[in-house]
């Protein structure tokens, strides 16, 4: 699928690190649409081995801010044309999108959500708990009658898809374009004089460079300590599992903040299942039972008839959490050198976004229109984007 | 079961605490620029090491200091919050 390049070139005009979704959407969009192909995009393990291939791929952009609405709304559409882009199935496939509400407070939030979505043009609307059972019958509306369904938030344009197939295809279109892809290969430090980078150092030798993306989520705060940049990350694990495969009963996305729970079934049939962050800051991916015994626990709530289901595996992600939920994109103080980041918990539904507008900061050396409001430097200037629409925040 | 060294209680499990955050210096909010400011709010050292964290024990309300490897997730050492103990430098 791709060329495996065996040594790195002495110079390069653009690096970035991580071939992630991101990283590699970043390559495909620069080749594409910029015309800039003498590009290196260093893995420190395998393709997508990060947050890529960890998500729970659901894909929607029912946000609350209207720049973070404005933003997933185009990566939606732009997911839709992806599989014709690439040649390649990626397995997108429309669900419908459901987040319960099971307060009174949160009835409040999702009908501001729906009135944000629907004057920004989002398929967004607020619908009564008799609605949520005639989609999803299986549901029990009284949820184990500790918290009861009132209503929920319905996002019918709401979707999943393979998320290894997304990194995939933008690796195979940049590389197809001349972008080398160098996985296995670890950035060890970031050379800078006078303010603007110059070079990367790495596990397999050194690189000249003029532009260097960073697009590596939960290892950002590493990155930029090689450049003495502080950002506001905090890395927290983002736990996930899936049940063995079931035969097909669950064709909707159901979400609820206040269960801490979000469940959708994949084209395998197995139930592709995650909750919230990890309360406190770890770098490692290990796994832990309080996760799954606790997910288990609400998931049996909405659907008691799944107590004889098995989880078939767990695993976790990093989330690179920022005070208001909206990511890190743009220019850094340092020259030559932009940040993809902040991704949290919602990284895998802007991929075809992030690496277009990151394609375009980068090429131009100005922040892309959609992505002004996400810069660094909005923390300096107490300018704030509070996106309470993420995943990770209840309500 | 992950077990915490409380320095009231002794040893007890992970899910009677909570996480308060890195424990961090407040500049003077009197003369402090806005830079300096925004610094202290929102910044942080966010890549792995050993770093000194405010801990809460839930049931008996005490409030503590614990210093712990976030790559490993493991407690160094626990100890109670005191003007000495955490104005010592940066470097744990």
């Amino acid at each position: 699928m791709f060329r495996t390049p065996d040594a790195l070139k002495r110079q390069y005009d653009v690096v970035i690190i991580g071939a992630g979704g991101h990283g590699l959407a970043a390559a495909y969009y620069l080749a594409r649409d910029h015309g800039i192909r003498d590009i290196a995009v260093l893995e420190k393990s395998y393709i997508g081995s990060g947050g890529t291939g960890r998500n729970t791929a659901i894909i929607r952009s029912n946000y609350l801010t209207p720049e973070g609405v404005r933003f997933y709304d185009e990566s939606v559409r732009l997911f839709q044309d992806l599989a014709a882009d690439f040649d390649l199935n990626i397995f997108y496939s429309r669900r419908g999108h459901f987040t319960l509400a099971h307060t009174d407070g949160t009835l409040r939030t999702m009908r501001w959500r729906a009135e944000v979505n629907k004057h920004l043009g989002v398929d967004s609307e607020l619908v009564n708990a008799a609605f949520v059972k005639s989609k999803c019958p299986l549901i029990d509306l009284s949820c184990g009658h500790g918290m009861p369904i009132l209503g929920a938030l319905y996002h019918p344009p709401g979707a999943i898809a393979r998320h290894d197939a997304v990194a995939w295809g933008y690796g195979r279109g940049a590389d197809q374009r001349g972008v080398e892809i160098h996985q296995f290969t670890e950035v060890t430090g970031i050379d800078v004089k006078s303010d603007h980078v110059v070079g990367v150092q790495t596990n397999r030798g050194y690189i000249e460079t003029r532009r260097v993306l960073s697009a590596v989520a939960g290892y950002t705060p590493r990155i930029m300590n090689m450049v003495n940049v502080r950002t506001p990350l905090v890395v927290q694990p983002l736990q996930a599992c899936v049940s063995e495969p079931l035969k097909p009963w669950l064709d909707t996305i159901i979400v609820s903040a206040s269960l801490h729970l979000y469940v959708s079934q994949s084209s395998r049939g197995e139930l592709v299942m995650g909750a919230s962050l990890d309360p406190y800051e770890v770098h490692s991916t290990r796994s832990t039972l309080d996760f799954v015994e606790g997910l288990c626990g609400h998931l049996l709530d909405l659907f008691p008839f799944l107590s004889d289901v098995k989880i078939m595996r767990q695993w976790a992600g990093l989330a690179d959490m920022t005070p208001d939920f909206s990511p890190i994109m743009g220019l850094t103080p340092i020259g030559g050198l932009f940040i993809d980041s902040g991704w949290g918990t919602w990284g895998f539904k802007a991929t075809p976004v992030c690496g277009k507008t990151m394609a375009y900061t980068v090429a131009n050396n100005e922040p892309h229109e959609l992505i002004g409001p996400f810069r660094l430097s909005r923390f300096n200037e107490f300018d704030l984007v509070g996106e309470k629409g993420a995943a990770s925040v209840g309500h | 079961m992950k077990l915490i060294s409380c320095p009231v209680n002794g040893l007890r499990p992970l899910q009677e605490f909570s996480y308060g955050g890195e424990f961090r210096e407040m500049p003077e909010p009197s003369s402090a620029s806005d830079a300096e400011w925004a610094d202290y709010v929102f910044n942080h050292d966010g890549a792995p090491g050993i770093k000194r964290e405010w801990w809460y024990h839930i049931a008996s309300g005490v409030w503590f200091i614990a210093e712990r490897d976030t790559l490993k997730d493991e407690i160094m050492r626990t100890y109670l919050y005191s003007h000495d103990s955490c104005r010592t430098s940066r470097d744990i």
